[in-house]
């Protein structure tokens, strides 16, 4: 079974964001970029599948500037046999990734995409569900827990009421939730590894896509500054204020 | 010219950073409170193939440069790990590099992979009670008897040894009154620490608890002529070798407790209020810490220039040694700014910064005194008649 890994470069997580002084953006200059959380998650799902001998390969692939390609590295230091980059300088909204992703799914012909349910960057969790729409593939979406029987997966989601399970027959695409797995850090032998494995780099036109953005982004802004609370002295204190001050009872 | 680190070594940083960040600041006090070795962090770098980043991918390592091992060096101070951390695996780095080199391939396929996989420990046994820096003039013999060698005499300030199951020994082979000149005759072993013919003797001290540092006494140990590295003889030649190496790589551990120690003073600085405004927000308070986080960037650069001409070839001693001395000064002033910029906070263990202090006595003063990298840079560099 081949899984296809889209995996997402994005401002490492630790980073406090700053918004560009034009308000085109977010910073990215001289800022720590990582792998997207959920795509670790997604790649660490993967590399389990394969060790317990139900995948056979694994086919990293990441979207944007040439400097993807180290996020690429990453995945294949963690246990991804090979990479595909499709480079491209234009800000990739989530359509065009899933345009993409079908092309690359049509030269590829995967069995399962594993992918983060969303990228902390932007937060749109929306690519893996338009890649499903875009191929016909069932949907499993913000999954804790992933098991291959047969030609099917069975899929835990977090839902706002609890679990759900779900079966899929494959090929399917799975979205990973914080809880599927805790991924591991790559060995100092498999990051030497790592530089080795293949990375194909393709340009969209390759793929017969066009990734301009079909939205417009207007402005970007900090969010307001959090305002200093109150301390109240007893819930008395506290249902006047609610009443008087807030309005809200 | 490119200063910056290639994506690679990013990597590798980032690698070693998340492993360190398993072993928290709890346990590093913790460690320091009651020493013990730390056993889980040296076998969390093991397993991950760390302590063989220098060796030779024949023999289980990763075959990268000194340049790496800098960078995994510094991450591992900087985590908080400082001293105590960076110990625990240091030797294992660098220190068997006379065998990579001078040892055979026999040898080397029995002493390196072992190490790499963490099943053994090394300790460096060089240093003597009156021969220091003096190398030399050390007196431990290794007489030859048969296909053995037979070691008495002492050693001290040797780190690792109540846990160590392997040492890198220099002990003098023929004596001194029979060789033309005094580098001459001593040799190098790498070979089994038998507690039944050596004592080791824990030293207390001021800091790094955890990694203990000993007096050590050969009573006729017996070193299989096969544990000889290189030709007997040798061995100030084999040691030499790895001398430079070692001061780069205690110079990025300066530089990363260094870094440490900044990071929490400016943190702290930040957030601790007083007279209604952060402290960080006061000149007196501001500009040491900018001072420290200049000299640490400029000691950081010094070792990566040092490394960079080892793993090209070039001689480094200059550099190498520079190094040292930068790092040294600048995390140990790094370090004391922490303390006093925490005012009566930082004396306390909990804000972990007066550990740093402690330990970072240690890179000042070894492998080798501030003084004598000013004597050797005076002669060495600068052409001044030796003044010792």
């Amino acid at each position: 079974m081949k899984i296809l890994v889209p995996v997402k470069r994005v401002v490492d997580y630790n980073v406090k964001v700053r918004v560009k002084s034009d308000g085109t953006g977010v910073e990215t200059a001289g800022v720590k970029m990582s792998m997207n959380p959920f795509d670790e998650i997604a790649v660490e799902e993967a590399v389990r599948l394969k060790e317990k001998g139900v995948a056979t390969e694994i086919v990293a692939v990441s979207m944007g500037v040439a400097a993807s390609a180290e996020t690429i590295r990453t995945a294949l230091a963690m246990g991804a046999d090979r990479g595909i980059l499709v480079e491209t300088d234009v800000d990739l909204q989530p359509l065009a990734v899933a345009k993409l992703l079908k092309a690359i799914v049509a030269k590829e012909a995967p069995n399962l995409i594993i992918m983060g349910k969303q990228a902390i960057d932007d937060d749109m969790s929306a690519t893996g569900q338009m890649l499903a729409a875009l191929l016909g593939w069932p949907q499993g979406t913000f999954a804790s827990k992933v098991a291959i029987e047969g030609d099917g997966v069975t899929v835990v989601r977090e839902v706002d009421g609890g679990l759900e399970t779900v079966a899929l027959t494959l090929p399917a695409i799975v979205t990973t939730d914080l809880r599927l797995n805790e991924p591991r850090y790559a060995s100092l032998p498999n990051i030497m590894k790592a530089r080795k494995k293949p990375i194909e780099t393709l340009k969209p036109a390759d793929l017969g896509v066009d990734p301009a953005p079909r939205l417009t982004v207007l402005t970007v802004a900090e969010p307001p500054k959090r305002q200093a609370g109150v301390k109240v002295g007893s819930v008395a204190e506290l249902v006047a204020k609610l009443k008087t001050e807030a309005k809200v009872i | 010219m490119d200063f910056a680190l290639t994506d690679a070594q990013e990597a590798l940083r980032e690698a070693v950073a998340r492993i360190c960040r398993g072993f928290g600041d709890e346990y590093w006090l913790e460690r320091d409170r009651h020493g013990g070795f730390p056993s889980d962090f040296h076998q969390a770098l093991a397993r991950d193939g760390w302590l063989g980043i220098c060796m030779p991918a024949e023999y289980g390592g990763a075959g990268l440069g000194l340049a790496e091992a800098a960078i995994m060096m510094q991450a591992i101070a900087e985590s908080g790990a400082g001293m105590s951390g960076a110990s625990a695996v240091h030797i294992n780095i660098f220190g068997l590099n006379p065998v990579v080199v001078f040892g055979s391939d026999a040898q080397k396929r029995r002493m390196l992979p072992p190490l790499i996989a963490g099943r053994e420990k090394a300790c460096f046994a060089v240093t003597e009670p009156n021969a220091g820096l003096d190398t030399t003039h050390l007196t431990t013999r290794a007489e030859k008897r048969g296909d053995r060698y037979v070691v008495n005499g002492q050693k001290v300030w040797i780190s690792t040894a109540q846990v160590a199951g392997k040492m890198l020994l220099l002990a003098r082979t023929t004596p001194i009154e029979q060789v033309r000149k005094s580098t001459q005759g001593l040799s190098l072993f790498y070979t089994t620490l038998d507690r039944s013919r050596v004592e080791v003797r824990e030293i207390e001290k001021m800091g790094r608890k955890s990694v203990d540092s000993n007096q050590v006494f050969f009573d006729g140990l017996e070193v299989p002529e096969d544990d000889l590295i290189g030709e007997e003889g040798r061995g100030f030649e084999y040691i030499l070798h790895g001398l430079n190496p070692e001061r780069v790589l205690i110079a990025a551990e300066a530089v990363g407790l260094g870094f440490a120690a900044l990071a929490r003073a400016t943190a702290y600085a930040k957030e601790r209020v007083v007279f209604g405004r952060p402290i960080g927000q006061n000149q007196a308070i501001q500009h040491p810490l900018a001072e420290n986080w200049m000299e640490l960037e400029a000691a950081r650069l010094m070792v990566m220039n040092a490394a960079w001409q080892y793993d090209t070839g070039r001689p480094c001693g200059a550099a190498a040694n520079a190094a040292k001395y930068l790092a040294g000064e600048a995390g140990f002033k790094a370090c004391q700014q922490a303390v006093m910029t925490h005012g009566g906070y930082g004396y306390a263990k909990e804000y972990h910064v007066e550990r740093f202090l402690r330990e970072v006595m240690i890179p000042r003063i070894a492998p080798v005194s501030p003084q004598l990298v000013l004597c050797y840079i005076a002669e060495r560099v600068l052409g001044l008649p030796k003044s010792y």
